[in-house]
């Protein structure tokens, strides 16, 4: 289990993170990473209905028939959005209105049906929630960094108003990068984020790449170095 | 007699990216000298503040393309990506504007989609659009021409403590304002006749921007007499805009600016002989470009006319890149010996 647990893990983080392998949920993804906090808030909201759905697709996974599965699922999705949604609504009403559509859009992204479709039914419950939080996590993780990169680019600053998160405390978290800084419209708006997405994509394909170059760099070593003779030509 | 016995193609002389480079920065160089003169120091520090950016963003990012350098950077397409934005952005443009501007050009627009001959889009005006979008105040802030204002135009230094010691906000005013095509088009319910006699910038300036375009004019006829582009591109916009305009000019003269005004104003002509030719963003074959012209032309009235900003070439030419593919597909030229296909019931035969 644990060798299991750990790939997992991995997949969810990185090797087939949804957002930047699978190339799910982009709508989202691009529409509200204006900035760190909206991103927080979007992903800590789609991580959980994921974290719902997988649970229940997965406990419920030996009732449901074949040919029915996916409106199923979507009810199931369906029924964990709104209740994210009134969460928000009760805690963080604010950010509720800043991300609008985005949160009852939730429904269709397709990175949880994907999750519910391609492992949850097919798995245990537990091996389900796993990966249920590690895709909500990997997903988060896209989230912020690029509103982070949109935010500091944007706007000149980082970390501002997440008081709309986390209560009036973490209004001092804000911190102004550049003094005076006139805004660069460019990153703010949707064309920014397609930008900042591929290039985020670009950046984990050349660490990708590099990983993969020092393995097989490594690997003659350990084969103890056998020398093929030319015997031809 | 001596015989030479060569296979095809039987050129007369090899014609290397780096010298039709190096034609159109020459070509454009009355333009250049016209802006100078019309508009003060401004441009001609942009031009070579934007070329030695782009010389050191290109020479990075093919380092870090691991490509050979020198090879790609004397073939001069940075420079003319740096020299087309250095004309097209206002002269008065702060030194961060043109650096964001080639960064853009270069890395974003250019190297990350392939490098030369890969791009999609024509970097330049992938940057100008950039840049109006992001920093609207910025890049609309027009310089009035020099005639227009009294006695003290920034001199040489003066232009160069404004481009990069910032812009006193006090005093700029008084050498800035509205271009032509702005003026015309928030004239404040004036009819079109009434707008050219009582704005200023329409009754004394105009003929600063006739002149600028009747450079750009000659450099574009200087290029295509030497071949580097045929006349199918330029002429079909040309045409196009005039046909547009004089429509709406000849149905409602009070309303709508005459034909002359729209091609002798704005980037029509920097457009039509500069970034209408780029033979990598254009549409590639004679009947291609003969369409790809003509509805940028279009495009340059309707979004001049009824868009938000107040000139329009970058826009009209980003939207046929676009469609530029799409027109090849369709004007693909029939090989020599073949007929086209008959369609229908008598192709079957």
């Amino acid at each position: 289990m644990s060798a299991d647990a750990r790939k997992i893990a991995l997949d969810g983080l990185w090797n087939n993170n949804p957002a930047l392998v699978q190339l799910l949920g982009l709508c989202p993804l691009l529409a509200v990473t204006g900035s760190v906090v909206n991103a927080i808030g979007l992903g800590v909201a789609s991580t959980l209905v994921l974290l719902g759905s997988n649970l229940t697709v997965s406990a419920f996974r030996k009732f449901v028939p074949e040919s029915v599965r996916l409106p199923i699922f979507v009810m199931i999705i369906a029924s964990f959005v709104t209740a994210i949604e009134l969460l928000m609504q009760a805690f963080a009403y604010e950010l509720y209105l800043i991300l609008g559509i985005f949160i009852p859009l939730i429904v269709t992204n397709c990175a949880i049906m994907g999750r519910a479709d391609a492992f949850a039914c097919k798995n245990t419950v537990g091996a389900s929630v796993l990966d249920g939080l590690m895709m909500g996590l990997g997903f988060t993780a896209v989230l912020v960094v690029l509103g982070a990169m949109r935010e500091a680019l944007g706007l000149g600053t980082l970390f501002a108003d997440m008081q709309l998160l986390f209560g009036p405390a973490a209004e001092s978290w804000k911190i102004t990068l550049i003094d005076d800084y006139k805004g660069f419209l460019f990153a703010v708006l949707p064309p920014g984020a397609f930008v900042g997405m591929g290039l985020l994509i670009a950046l984990k394909n050349v660490i990708d790449s590099r990983l993969e170059q020092r393995r097989q760099q490594q690997k003659p070593e350990s084969d103890g170095g056998v020398e093929r003779v030319r015997v031809t030509g | 007699m001596a015989l030479i016995r060569t296979s095809s193609p039987h050129l007369h002389k090899v014609s290397r990216t780096s010298d039709v480079m190096r034609l159109v920065l020459l070509a454009t160089l009355p333009g250049l000298l016209a802006m100078t003169f019309f508009f003060g120091w401004g441009t001609l520090i942009n031009v070579i503040w934007a070329s030695l950016l782009a010389l050191g963003f290109e020479a990075a990012i093919i380092k870090l393309r691991n490509r050979p350098v020198r090879y790609y950077l004397t073939d001069y397409s940075a420079l003319v990506t740096a020299l087309l934005l250095g004309l097209a952005l206002p002269p008065f443009a702060p030194w961060w504007l043109t650096l964001v501007g080639v960064f853009v050009a270069i890395v974003i627009a250019k190297h990350l989609y392939g490098g030369l001959g890969q791009n999609p889009f024509n970097p330049a005006m992938v940057a100008y659009a950039l840049l109006l979008v992001s920093f609207p105040v910025d890049m609309t802030r027009w310089t009035l021409p020099t005639v227009m204002v009294d006695g003290g135009f920034p001199g040489l230094f003066e232009t160069l403590g404004i481009i990069f010691g910032g812009i006193d906000a006090t005093q700029i005013d008084s050498y800035t304002g509205a271009t032509p095509l702005d003026a015309l088009r928030h004239r404040g319910g004036l009819t079109t006749e009434e707008a050219w006699r009582a704005v200023p910038v329409l009754a004394d300036g105009v003929g600063a921007w006739h002149a600028v375009s009747a450079a750009y004019f000659m450099g574009g006829i200087f290029l295509l007499y030497r071949k580097v582009f045929t006349w199918h591109g330029p002429l079909s916009m040309l045409i196009s805009l005039t046909v547009i305009s004089t429509l709406f000019f000849a149905v409602e003269p009070d309303a709508y600016g005459d034909p002359f005004f729209h091609l002798t104003t704005g980037a029509t002509m920097l457009g039509a002989f500069f970034i209408v030719t780029d033979p990598v963003t254009a549409a590639t074959s004679n009947r291609g470009k003969v369409i790809y012209g003509a509805c940028i032309g279009l495009l340059i009235y309707v979004i001049r006319t009824w868009g938000g900003y107040p000139d329009a070439v970058a826009f009209a030419v980003l939207l046929m890149n676009l469609a530029a593919p799409f027109i090849d597909q369709y004007t693909q030229p029939r090989t020599y010996g073949h007929q086209k296909a008959r369609r229908g019931m008598k192709g079957d035969a």
